[in-house]
């Protein structure tokens, strides 16, 4: 998913000059081809992304389309205020990228696991957030949003399985992508954690009668209302996943819009992040078990839910 | 240009009274300290025109201190950016002009701030877009020093130096009070102008309410290409006796005999 972007971006510098990319000392490795091809598109600020947010703001106030990178909280929660103030007031176009989604760097610890930054980012106004599930959904954002008028955030993660894309799929920012049809459950994701939704998918369908429908929302904000909309008419309930936590993240946008439209799905079970920081070392998938976020407890929550709605 | 910069201070600090008078608004003794700093850049030095708000070439202005913005309103109103009507509107509800600095809405103001620490990146981030197309025109921005306490600021004087934004002006209204007390007692800054050139700054040391004195200081190329900060020492509440070196003033909103004494001093020093 990061080479994805990476890719992407190179692709983007290549064709427009205006296109440059501002990283806070991190991305070791992964910069070289970019920053051996387009050495004036390409700077290493140091570690200080406050400065970083707002060279950032200065250059796209000037017409650049600006990227900024570093690990998730880093890009994000460390200079949120010129997020805000600078970046997001003034409309300029910029797009955070934030490596490390979720608990992809699960080992290193609590200061590296991003699982508050959706619902942070989703709640500043202008600001576009996007959580691709794979290589495509990320190579994709990073073109939509180098176009898109004002601040962006782009959660990335380091790898994952690819989703199946359909012949001749658009991406669209605002339109969520339904990568598999079902009657029974719709499954909103955003995100690698994809990767466990598929697999509960497929134990369910297995095991039970039940049908399920998967969708991606990799596009947090805006969000495809209609598609949650139609999520609760046309199946049997709703289910979220997210490697986030429950406060503000995709489980609420998706109740926010349920309520909004005041549409009442057969059942609703958000899946996401306790209210609290995950001290316990572990990596990626190791905490997704422990906070309830694997195919497991997915299959669980889906079981149960259906289970009591027939009772 | 029309206007000096003696009578363009003059106009702020006359009206920036009157604005805070009416909108009953803190902040005027940091308005009065800044005021000949602005005269002096909206006067003398800035390239900028009413009629072309977006013109490539034009000097950029920040100012990273917005409490003081309405310092900043006035100038821009006095240089034909908008109505002078408009400045009666000045913390007004449903006003654009709020008591920081905004640029919705406000033509000539490039950069909303408020929050202190935010500017001079910013700034910077103009400056490196200048270098990059090769433009000549140069970017300025008014600190405050009690702002300097932002770790933000260091971040971003590293970052100016090494890239040698030589196009890049930083101003540090110097008026030593900050938020509750001195900038001594609260956080030592000093030695102020030293840590500037340590970090790679091209320094320029001078007293803030002489025109001339500012206006050299602001027109100066470091021969070495380094950013300049010019270190401007100041009064807070220059202009009114009993504003002048009180922190009282950064918050007190001039009412009743004080307003009426305020007026008559600075109308008084005009003569």
């Amino acid at each position: 998913m990061r080479d994805a972007f990476v890719a992407s971006l190179t692709e983007l510098a290549a064709k427009d000059s205006a296109v440059i990319l501002l990283t806070a000392d991190l991305g070791f490795g992964i910069f070289d081809d970019f920053s051996r091809r387009f050495p004036d598109q390409f700077l290493n600020v140091g570690v200080a992304e406050q400065n970083m947010t707002g060279v950032a703001t200065g250059l796209a106030l000037e017409g650049y389309k600006v990227f900024t990178y570093s690990i998730a909280n880093f890009a994000t929660l460390r200079c949120l205020e010129q997020i805000r103030n600078d970046a997001a007031y003034h409309g300029a176009n910029i797009t955070i990228v934030a490596s490390g989604g979720g608990f992809t760097y699960g080992s290193l610890g609590m200061s590296h696991h991003a699982t508050e930054d959706v619902a942070i980012l989703r709640a500043l106004p202008g600001v576009t957030v996007v959580v691709p599930a794979d290589a495509w959904e990320s190579a994709e954002a990073t073109r939509a949003l180098a176009n898109r008028p004002g601040v962006g955030y782009l959660r990335i993660e380091k790898s994952g399985p690819d989703t199946a894309r359909k012949p001749g799929e658009v991406f669209e920012i605002g339109r969520a992508r339904r990568l598999k049809d079902g009657q029974d459950v719709t499954l909103f994701f955003m995100g690698g954690v994809f990767a466990e939704v598929l697999a509960a998918c497929e134990r369910i369908e297995r095991e039970t009668p039940a049908r399920c429908r998967i969708v991606s929302v990799h596009s947090v904000k805006p969000l495809d209302e209609a598609e949650i909309v139609a999520a609760a008419r046309e199946t049997g309930g709703i289910v979220v996943v997210e490697e986030h936590t429950r406060t503000g993240g995709l489980g609420s946008a998706v109740a926010e819009c349920l309520a909004k439209h005041e549409t009442s799905p057969g059942f609703f079970r958000g899946l996401g992040i306790d209210d609290t920081y995950v001290s316990v070392v572990g990596d990626q998938n190791y905490l997704r078990r422990a906070s309830g976020i694997d195919s497991e407890s997915i299959y669980t929550a889906v079981v149960q839910a259906l289970k009591k709605r027939t009772l | 240009m029309s206007l000096s910069s003696t009578e363009l201070a003059y106009r702020i600090r006359r009206y920036a009274l009157d604005m805070a008078h009416t909108g009953k608004s803190s902040h005027i003794g940091s308005v009065l300290s800044m005021a000949d700093i602005i005269g002096v850049l909206y006067g003398e030095i800035l390239n900028v025109d009413p009629q072309n708000l977006k013109w490539p070439g034009r000097d950029r202005f920040i100012l990273s201190k917005g409490h003081a913005g309405s310092g900043v309103y006035v100038a821009l109103a006095e240089r034909g950016f908008m109505p002078r009507e408009k400045l009666k509107t000045h913390y007004q509800n449903g006003s654009d002009l709020s008591g920081h600095v905004s640029h919705k809405a406000v033509p000539g103001v490039e950069l909303s701030t408020g929050s202190l620490g935010h500017g001079l990146s910013v700034g910077a981030g103009m400056a490196l877009a200048a270098k990059k197309k090769q433009d000549s025109h140069r970017v300025f921005v008014v600190m405050s020093d009690g702002e300097c306490d932002e770790g933000s600021n260091w971040e971003a004087i590293l970052f100016a130096a090494h890239h040698r934004l030589s196009n890049l002006v930083a101003i540090v209204d110097k008026n030593k009070i900050q938020s509750i007390k001195t900038t001594t007692e609260t956080l030592n800054l000093e030695p102020f102008a030293d840590k500037w050139r340590a970090f790679g700054w091209s320094v320029q040391e001078v007293d803030g309410h002489d025109h001339l004195a500012l206006k050299k200081a602001f027109e100066f190329r470091c021969p070495e290409g380094k950013p300049l900060v010019v270190v401007a020492h100041t009064t807070k509440g220059k202009g009114v006796s009993f504003m002048e070196g009180s922190v009282l003033w950064h918050y007190r909103s001039p009412q009743g005999e004080e307003y009426a004494r305020a007026v008559e001093e600075l109308e008084g020093a005009r003569r």
